[in-house]
């Protein structure tokens, strides 16, 4: 039976991110501010990204390229190359995000055009007395 | 203080020498790296989105310093969109070209019905075809979404 | 409004913080994620593709599939962009 303190040395990477992914989480619910609320859902994407890469990784491993020659003659050792999925997959959620960001901003353009304000209960105000 | 939209459109701005003469120097290296980056992909870390997001850099660090005006006439408005759909369609039509030349959608290896290469090496020539055609969509869709940002949907005058 | 915000986010943290019992070590080699398909890839990729970078191999070839997708996504938030900011010279 493993002690608490055995959990925290060997997964203390975990426990970081989990931290950033509350700091993001209340950014998004409890700011009252609309780019705020953007920049906590950036800060809660990178968290995410962060956790898939570390789940990769490899004790003593190095980088997924490998010397081609060597790789067409002999074994591959799969205990000294990192986990490459991960890699892939986080490459396809990291410009995901990006595009997510840049329609929020366009969004966020266009209600302050229309309400001149970007405070979330000033706007549901001036919605609600319209 | 607010500022009104009206009263920066009607401020003029300033040319600086410092700025335009190293961003005019800086421009063609960047755009040279981001080509490295993209055609390394088999070799190093890299590959189309890496490269496409540093080539979309070098024009938004032009458009920054010169004025949007300027980018325009570097790189044309409907060159941009031209770009965005050729790269889309680089993608699309390599996949579709190997789907009815006999292979599966997206099976490199059916294209060595055109070109009598060895077909594992038609792999290899085809990641590195539809890389370029990933590069050339993302950094022409990051110019599209600065320019639309900067000025408001305009298109006329930015940051 | 904040303070039930802060009392939401720290019981989803308590929560979290207790999922990650089940989690591998950092870095060990048998954990589930590196067992199942990863190892197919980096035995049989450069045999397959003759490229020595790996994840360029899997990201091209193997899953190319959404890297077509990937380019849909960024391609249509482009649009989707230009369609929400432009206005007709009316």
């Amino acid at each position: 039976m493993e002690t608490i303190l055995d959990h925290v040395i060997a997964k203390y990477n975990y426990w970081i991110y989990v931290v950033l992914m509350m700091i993001g989480f209340y950014a998004m619910i409890g700011k009252r501010n609309l780019v705020k609320k953007l920049l906590g859902m950036n800060i809660f994407q990178t968290a995410i990204i962060l956790f898939f890469i570390s789940s990769g990784a490899k004790k003593g491993g190095s980088i997924p390229i490998l010397d081609k020659y060597a790789a067409l003659q002999g074994q591959v050792d799969v205990n000294q190359v990192v986990n490459p999925l991960p890699h892939v997959l986080m490459l396809t959620a990291i410009v995901v995000g990006v595009s997510v960001t840049g329609v929020a901003l366009a969004v966020m353009l266009r209600i302050y055009r229309k309400y001149g304000t970007l405070e979330e209960d000033e706007i549901l105000h001036k919605i609600e007395n319209e | 203080m607010r500022i009104s939209v009206q009263e920066t459109r009607d401020r003029i701005p300033q040319r600086d020498i410092i700025l335009e003469s190293t961003v005019r120097l800086m421009v063609p290296f960047i755009q040279l790296y981001g080509l490295y980056v993209i055609v390394h992909g088999h070799y190093s870390p890299g590959g189309g989105f890496q490269g496409g997001v540093v080539l979309g850099a070098s024009v938004i660090l032009f458009a920054l310093a010169f004025g949007l005006p300027a980018s325009k006439h570097y790189l044309s408005e409907g060159g941009d969109i031209l770009l965005a759909n050729a790269g889309a369609l680089i993608y699309t039509g390599i996949a579709t070209l190997c789907a009815l030349l006999g292979g599966m959608f997206l099976d490199y290896s059916a294209l060595a019905k055109i070109l009598p290469i060895d077909p594992i090496s038609w792999r290899s020539h085809g990641i590195f075809l539809v890389e370029v055609g990933v590069g050339m969509g993302v950094m022409a869709i990051m110019v599209s979404i600065y320019w639309d940002m900067a000025s408001a949907g305009r298109l006329d005058e930015g940051l | 409004m904040k303070p039930l915000a802060l009392l939401a986010t720290l019981i989803t943290g308590a929560l979290l913080l207790y999922g990650t019992a089940d989690f591998a070590a950092w870095g060990d080699p048998q954990s589930p994620p590196n067992s199942n398909i990863s190892v197919r890839y980096v035995e049989q990729a450069v045999k397959e593709t003759h490229v020595p970078n790996i994840v360029t191999a899997v990201l091209g070839d193997y899953r190319g599939y959404d890297t077509m997708f990937e380019l849909v996504v960024i391609y249509s938030a482009g649009m989707a962009v230009m369609g929400i900011l432009r206005r007709r010279e009316d």
